[in-house]
């Protein structure tokens, strides 16, 4: 089971970002391994289309559930017919380590 | 009798339930309704850049009553901020272009695709969920 926070920086303790498509960095968290991996979005200052692109790499990681604060609305319709999990969160200044941690 | 009020599509709830003033010295009681149409327009305006072409496409509903909906919650804020009043989010002439999930627990809102068996919050499993509609 494989779920994506999206953050804004590339360790555990950055601050979770709150936009999906234009989030600085997405966080790959295995539940099954534990292992956590960071990749950069290149996508993040693009002009459009930024949640398409993000959205694609979401099918091509096989991610099973989104963590984000917010979905646009292409990236949205692609997460659906891919059928992955969109979950918006409340933003309290939380950080990808107390989202990991909610999530056991 | 009026026209039937055409319902307008809301990609996703907003992720909040309100806004509150703070610093303020006066108690006021009084509170700002904003629908989620009204929200779904600023974000698609001036959040997500769109015009108000695509925007109203998006909405399902013509230019004009875009740009009516838009102002509308221009005028909302900008009367929250003056009157320093509460805002609060309201479902209002929306309906969500998919089922949207809130927990009553963690307050996260989520969907849950086909492939998902279990019905509970994906962030702190409680059963305590709800559909979000009116």
């Amino acid at each position: 089971m494989k779920t994506v926070i999206t953050s804004t920086g590339n360790t555990l303790t950055s601050p979770f970002d709150k936009r999906f498509g234009r989030a600085a960095w997405y966080c790959l968290y295995d539940k099954i391994t534990g292992e956590k991996i960071f990749y950069q979005n290149e996508n993040m200052n693009a002009r459009g289309g930024a949640g398409i692109k993000a959205a694609e790499k979401m099918v091509e990681l096989r991610v099973e559930k989104v963590i984000s604060g917010d979905f646009g609305p292409k990236a949205k319709d692609l997460l659906d017919k891919f059928n992955i999990q969109m979950v918006i969160i409340p933003d309290d200044g939380l950080t990808v380590k107390d989202v990991i941690e909610k999530l056991q | 009798m009026p026209r039937r009020r055409r319902l307008r599509r809301v990609v996703a709830p907003p992720g909040f339930r309100g806004y509150r003033p703070y610093g303020v010295n006066k108690g006021s009681n009084e509170s700002i309704e904003l629908l989620y149409e009204e929200y779904e327009a600023i974000k698609l305006a001036d959040y997500d850049l769109m015009n108000h072409q695509e925007a109203s496409e998006l909405m399902g509903v013509s230019r004009p009553t875009f740009a009516r909906i838009y102002e509308s919650a221009r005028r909302k804020i900008a009367k929250a901020f003056v009157e320093t009043n509460e805002i609060k989010t309201v479902y209002g002439n929306a309906w969500m272009d998919k089922n949207w999930f809130v927990c009553n627990g963690c307050y996260v809102r989520f969907t849950i695709p086909k492939t998902v068996k279990k019905h509970n919050c994906p962030i702190c499993s409680s059963d305590n969920i709800e559909l979000l509609k009116q």
